[in-house]
């Protein structure tokens, strides 16, 4: 499988430089690296969600708990959670550190990526939701730290892109 | 059974743990009973109280967490049990009444009205403990039980579909929130 295992690796690293306890996914082709090294990781509990709007509601228990949590999603899961991300983390002023592998942008082969694809930036510009572009792996550790920084002052979701460029090796 | 009266029977069993609540009626009722800066009442994104309460609960182990559901509110997020019970925190205590509708938008009957088994679904899922608890006074058992036992419990209770005269409430939802993480906060410190 063409995912990268290196940058996989150094994303990893960069959320446990941020001190992320709690993880959640579902699993999503280019997430796949990522999401064994937080099954295999004995300090981050790793909660594999059936949708996910179940992972804002997560992340803002964790929050609230005053443990730092981040979530590994696919651009459609940033779409399918939208109302929480609207009515839970806009409304209560919750702070989420979002991955999202950034499906049905340049370079994509699978028609059915495509349209998400199109719609992802000009929704999380809707939503006045501070986005990074994550394309090369020597941003990693300062771009995720920096959304992670933002989202706790601002109590605001923040969503770092997961490029093709980064994620995919061909 | 109302559900004032059942929320007046647990109130003793709930008041000094981590309580999430749903939306309307439950909140309000619960509030009017005798607000506490360990509640928080999740005033909208229906379905996620639960979802708030996995995270608290993974979160702090060492400490109780009570999630109030609702019918409406369980069938809008019913994965919510697969996941539950998936890591099945042993200090999650999940309560859902069932009122059979959507009270505070309208009184629609929801699929419980038509025979869908919320504690039928919590068991398909997996939910190590099941209950059901039809009076105030089993249902302060069934939560007493589940405080003390250690397990994933989800306790289903058939309630009337009637709700408080108003659902003014006068905490503004970001107080709420602050307050709420103050009180967590202050509960890890005692850790």
């Amino acid at each position: 499988m063409p995912v990268s295992l290196a940058n996989s690796q150094v994303i990893y690293e960069a959320l446990r430089a941020c001190d992320v306890k709690i993880m959640s996914a579902l699993p999503e082709t280019w997430l796949v690296h990522l999401i064994r090294m937080a099954d295999d990781d004995p300090e981050v509990t790793l909660i594999r969600v059936a949708k996910e709007e179940e992972a804002i509601g997560i992340s803002a228990g964790a929050h609230l708990a005053g443990v730092s949590s981040a979530l590994l999603m696919q651009n459609h899961g940033f779409l399918a959670a939208i109302n929480p991300i609207v009515s839970l983390a806009l409304l209560y002023k919750i702070p989420l550190l979002m991955l999202i592998s950034y499906r049905g942008h340049m370079g994509e082969r699978d028609p059915w990526q495509t349209q998400g694809g199109m719609v992802t930036e000009p929704l999380l510009k809707t939503l006045g939701i501070p986005t990074w572009h994550l394309s090369n792996p020597q941003d990693a550790q300062r771009r995720i730290k920096d959304a992670q920084t933002l989202a706790h002052a601002s109590l605001s979701p923040v969503a770092v892109l997961l490029t093709r460029e980064l994620m995919w090796e061909e | 059974m109302l559900r004032i009266d059942a929320l007046q029977a647990i109130y003793p069993e709930v008041k000094d743990h981590i309580v999430v609540t749903i939306m309307g009626a439950v909140a309000v009722e619960l509030y009017t009973i005798g607000h506490r800066h360990n509640f928080f009442y999740l005033e909208h994104a229906m379905g996620l109280a639960s979802s708030m309460g996995l995270g608290i609960a993974v979160a702090m182990p060492r400490h109780k967490v009570i999630v109030i559901d609702g019918d409406g509110s369980l069938l809008m997020n019913l994965g919510t049990l697969s996941t539950m019970a998936r890591y099945s925190p042993g200090n999650l205590v999940h309560i859902v009444f069932d009122n059979q509708s959507l009270l505070s938008v309208g009184g629609f009957p929801t699929a419980t009205a038509t025979g869908t088994d919320l504690a039928g679904v919590a068991r398909a899922c997996a939910v190590p403990e099941v209950a059901e608890a039809d009076t105030p006074e089993r249902l302060k058992q069934a939560v007493a039980g589940a405080l003390a036992g250690g397990k994933l419990t989800t306790i289903v209770s058939k309630v009337e579909a009637i709700g408080p005269k108003s659902f003014h409430m006068d905490l503004p939802l970001l107080e709420n929130r602050f307050q709420f993480k103050r009180a967590l906060e202050a509960l890890r410190q005692h850790e």
